[in-house]
């Protein structure tokens, strides 16, 4: 065993949690926990990392990676697992984290396993535990290996605070520009101001029930009152409503907030499997039988149009 | 230049999942395409129709029924198929090996496949078989130009969006967002009978992943349900939020 590594999600310097949640889980497996960073000035990250258990932080600072690009990530992090030969490397499941673990896989001839929502890893195997159809099902799947790889879904891990070393450990940029074939034109932020969907502690989505844009308003306002997420149902996204990221379901997001509030979500097998892992659901609904309400703490049953109104003014109070 | 574009056959997103003898039961399932792949499907037909592509050729590993989603596929106007069989429990690995086969044997100037699969939701493949044919990709598009031997590609990415540029051939992995895939026509359903498709057996490639286990998720039981004048109804709510889940109100 020479230590699980977490690579760390960040872009400009800005981590995301769900490396803080990997650091943390990943002291379960009793192997030494390294974090993994790749970057343009991201050293002064390490302190970050250590305050999560990471014994070391293995930097990789220079300017062809300043931002995500395949082919100079999977080199680098090629090479890197040649030198070092760590057990493990557990990525996000993000969009980048998926596209650098995939190749990554695929260039050494390994198994992974994404999405994870549970781990054992031990020398030289990994037991992860995956949501199937959207969370209709669970696969337990085994990959061995040397490392073994997988993508960790965020927010399924607590963060748990563990001070450690975090010894910063420079190394050699392996990656030149002969590895690049990606051309990143541009990258444009995300507008909104609300929290990522799939991060997100509460979540507030929009359905059919809602009519358009002007039910769609309400379910933002709502969610803007306590910092949630808006998601929306197929119909939502089909309507045009809310553009296709927002999507929660089989053909969207899985989310796994605290809070779910369905707002004219009649609940459609397709839209549960996104979101029935949500620790408490909230459903509005005019349909006493929609069977949102089968898998919701609390069910209301009336007309979002007046329900919402009155439910954010007693917020308020 | 020649399209191909990979399709797997996945249960329909309204099913529902059952267990039996320990393995995911597929009695009474409707097949259809994975919808991420009709999607790619689609890009494909019109690449053709927009006279840039010259042949949209689609492949298939899986079990014989998979020849179902490729026929579909050739209804909406794809012109020929490959199904390579393969055992359905192959992984990801040994799925990639099987169509990167199939592809080099064809050849190709761009391949297209939808970024995840609505059954396994790995999303590994199309990245999986870029890196064996040693040729870039581009993953989850939104659009999909092309133009002088290259394609360009608005992509969903965290925290927004990119957009990005390879050089041909290259592999793009699609999002639903990208078209709005056609329903075959009565036309289109006879002439796919009779458009050829051609069975090869998958490389002998063993699988580097293995599941274990297959389980169901906990049934969320129903709590309470409340009924009444819509303040009631929001006191109830708002009750609910504060005192049990705790949440932050931003006032």
């Amino acid at each position: 065993m020479a230590g699980t590594w977490v690579f760390v999600e960040q872009r400009d310097g800005n981590v995301r949690k769900v490396t803080y949640e990997m650091l943390s889980e990943a002291q379960k497996w009793g192997d030494e926990v390294a974090a993994v960073v790749f970057g343009k000035n991201v050293a002064g990250l390490a302190p970050e990392f250590a305050k999560f258990g990471a014994a070391k932080v293995y930097v990789a600072d220079a300017d062809i990676f300043a931002q995500y690009n395949t082919g100079a990530f999977v080199a680098q992090m090629a090479a890197m697992i040649a030198e070092y030969k760590p057990n493990a490397v557990i990525f996000a499941h993000s969009f980048n984290g998926r596209d650098m673990a995939s190749r990554l896989a695929q260039k050494l001839e390994l198994g992974l396993a994404t999405d994870c929502i549970a781990a054992e890893i031990s020398a030289g195997k990994g037991l992860f535990t995956r949501a199937i159809y959207a969370g209709k099902a669970l696969a337990k799947v085994e990959v061995a290996g040397s490392p073994v790889l997988a993508t960790i879904r965020p927010g399924v891990w607590s963060l748990v605070e563990k001070a450690a070393a975090g010894e910063v450990v420079n190394v050699a940029v392996a990656a030149t520009s002969a590895d690049v074939y990606q051309n990143v034109k541009e990258f444009v932020p995300s507008v909104s101001a609300r929290p990522e969907l799939t991060e997100a502690d509460v979540v507030v989505s929009g359905g059919r029930g809602c009519k358009g844009p002007e039910g769609i308003a309400l379910v933002e306002q709502l969610a803007d009152l306590m910092g949630a997420a808006v998601g929306g149902s197929r119909a939502a996204i089909d309507s045009g409503w809310l553009p296709h990221e927002l999507q929660v379901g089989q053909t969207g997001k899985v989310v796994n907030p605290t809070l779910y509030v369905a707002a004219g979500i009649s609940g459609a097998i397709q839209h549960l499997a996104g979101m029935s892992s949500s620790k408490f659901v909230v459903a509005i609904n005019t349909d006493e039988e929609a069977p949102i309400f089968g898998i919701s703490d609390l069910g209301a049953v009336g007309d979002l149009f007046k329900v919402i109104p009155a439910l954010i003014d007693e917020l308020k109070k | 230049m020649k399209v191909l574009v990979c399709v797997k056959q996945t249960f329909d997103t309204e099913a529902k999942i059952e267990l039996k003898d320990g393995k995911i039961s597929d009695a009474g399932i409707n097949l259809i395409i994975n919808p991420y792949d009709e999607v790619a499907v689609e890009e494909g037909i019109r690449l053709k129709e927009k006279g840039i592509a010259k042949e949209v050729v689609v492949v298939s590993a899986g079990a014989d029924k998979a020849i179902e989603a490729i026929r579909t596929a050739l209804a909406m106007g794809a012109d020929r198929g490959i199904l390579v069989q393969q055992d359905t429990a192959a992984d990801e690995f040994a799925r990639a090996k099987a169509l990167a086969k199939a592809i080099k044997d064809e050849g190709a100037d761009i391949v297209l496949a939808g970024h995840v699969a609505a059954d396994d939701g790995s999303s590994q493949v199309p990245t999986r078989i870029a890196e064996i044919l040693g040729w870039p990709h581009i993953n989850v598009a939104t659009t999909l130009e092309i133009a002088d031997g290259k394609a360009t590609c608005k992509c969903e990415a965290d925290g927004g969006t990119t957009v990005v540029e390879v050089a041909l051939p290259a592999v793009i992995s699609t999002q639903v967002s990208l078209n709005e895939p056609r329903y075959p026509s009565m036309k289109g359903i006879m002439q796919a009978k009779k458009k050829p498709v051609s069975t090869v057996a998958a490389e002998a490639v063993e699988s580097k992943t293995k599941i274990v286990e297959f389980s169901l998720p906990p049934a969320k039981a129903a709590g309470k349900k409340v009924t009444g004048e819509p303040a009631d109804l929001a006191k109830a709510i708002a009750d609910f939020i504060k005192n049990e889940v705790k949440v932050e109100i931003k006032k």
